[in-house]
């Protein structure tokens, strides 16, 4: 008997599929067709989510021909016979990389990029009350306060961001062509190995300058760039937002959360468990036969997290399928677990934090300008979000 | 109580400075955590119990007593 082929795009825009959530209420590994056609685990359950990202037996590594990929064919290495990304390294390779560069993503350097990062904000809004309305939020804020924030970090032209921007919405799209993902990848490895090429002869005051001063050679540079432009922009885009549209539809609750910026962390916490937007992004394979739940998963077999329908698990979380912006739980998924969890996750939440206090108190009478239910979501890439959000305001 | 943080396995996330900033602390030169107080007073227990459960690597033992 085949398995059931695995739902991904959701039938509600704030809950998981009906059918992971009774994959989870059935033990939380299940057996489950890919778009691609080929089989797969899937686990749905909080508690073994985190006891596969924890246990090395399971890699990684998406290069593997076997890594349950959910794009409709599946897609060229990411690695394009390079140098391996950071997210598909598996022990012994993966700490010390992950250790050349966290010094740079730790509690401190994020809270003294704060203050920029809210000029950046700012100067993003100031350009949005100057400009015609509506406006398209996800274009005027939501992409751009990321996109420029990394591309500060990493020293990249903000100049260049259509250019990037548009290249990793096609590698996070299901259906692009295998053809032309590995194309994309190519284009932007090109530019990326240009732009290190040009910090060797000339550094910066950046990451990937400091990357090459400590001793990395190009072409880990160059992944670890193409790495950290395509995760740390179109991620925390989708944040704002899902955020604002929720926020805006909750009009009590966003009085609530405004009258106190204190409230502003707890309640970025709860939008980042309520949209679990990377639901499928910790996909793994097994090196070794493996009992997880009860289940004997052999080694070769994919399994795909469904983190999103662990994050609604009532069990874990009361009445999960509301959004409590006073919850305070901060032990969900949307940034993963064990080694691979988030590397930015502290960059992500300041720069949350930083747009919806801003946004909401220079911008009182924000409101969507059209109806909600005609925002378009996107049930077509692997990372879930918005493709626009048609907001106004008065004068 | 007693705090043993297991250095080698720490992946620098910040979980555990975030849940109690007043016990970890990450060091600038590799973003590692490293210990501000190894015996924090009972009143600490909730916050501690939380960076270890959030702790990515479970490099956070807590012994009672």
């Amino acid at each position: 008997m085949t398995a059931p082929a695995l739902q991904i795009a959701r039938e509600c825009p704030y809950a998981p599929p009906a059918q992971h959530v009774e994959m989870r209420e059935n033990g939380g590994v299940s057996r489950v067709r890919l778009p691609s056609g080929k089989e797969a685990w899937a686990v749905s359950r909080l508690d073994l989510i985190r006891e596969m990202l924890s246990d090395p037996r399971f890699s990684s590594d998406r290069d593997n021909p076997n890594y349950p990929a959910l794009a409709t064919v599946p897609p060229p290495p990411p690695s394009g016979g390079s140098r391996k990304l950071l997210i598909q390294l598996d022990p012994p390779d993966h700490a010390p990389a992950r250790r050349a560069v966290i010094s740079e993503f730790t509690i401190r350097r994020m809270a003294a990029l704060k203050p920029r990062i809210q000029e950046i904000v700012d100067e993003r809004i100031d350009a949005m009350l100057a400009g015609p309305r509506p406006a398209d939020l996800v274009e005027a804020l939501s992409l751009a306060v990321p996109s420029l924030v990394i591309c500060e970090l990493l020293g990249v032209p903000y100049t260049d961001h259509e250019f990037f921007q548009t290249r990793t919405a096609a590698i996070l799209h299901r259906d692009t062509p295998p053809q032309e993902r590995g194309a994309t990848y190519a284009a932007l490895r090109a530019y990326l190995t240009e732009l290190v090429c040009g910090k060797v002869r000339e550094p910066g005051d950046d990451v990937l300058s400091r990357q090459l001063a400590a001793g990395a050679d190009t072409e880990d540079v160059v992944a670890l760039a193409l790495l950290l432009l395509v995760a740390g922009h179109e991620t925390t885009a989708n944040m704002i937002s899902l955020g604002v549209l929720t926020l805006l539809e909750r009009p009590e609750r966003l009085a609530w959360l405004i009258a106190d910026p204190a409230r502003m962390p707890e309640a970025v916490e709860e939008l980042l468990r309520y949209f679990t937007i990377v639901e499928y992004g910790n996909s793994r394979v097994a090196t070794a036969d493996v009992e997880l739940g009860g289940v004997l998963i052999r080694a070769g077999d994919g399994v795909v997290s469904l983190s999103n329908t662990a994050d609604h698990d009532p069990e874990v979380f009361p009445d999960a399928d509301e959004l409590k912006l006073d919850r305070g739980a901060r032990n969900h998924l949307a940034f993963g677990f064990g080694p691979h969890q988030c590397l930015g996750q502290n960059l992500a939440r300041a720069e949350l934090d930083i747009v919806f206090t801003t946004l909401f108190r220079r911008m009182p009478t924000l409101r969507l300008a059209v109806p909600a239910g005609q925002v378009p979501f996107k049930s077509d890439a692997t990372i879930y979000g918005i493709h626009r959000l048609p907001v106004t305001w008065d004068e | 109580m007693k705090i043993l943080l297991d250095e080698e396995k720490c992946v620098g996330a910040g979980q555990c400075v975030l849940a109690a900033g007043d016990v970890f602390d990450q060091r600038d030169s590799d973003g590692i955590a490293v210990l501000l107080d190894e015996h924090p007073g009972q009143e600490r227990s909730g916050a501690v119990e939380t960076a270890a459960q959030l702790c990515p690597a479970q490099a956070i033992r807590i012994e009672k007593g």
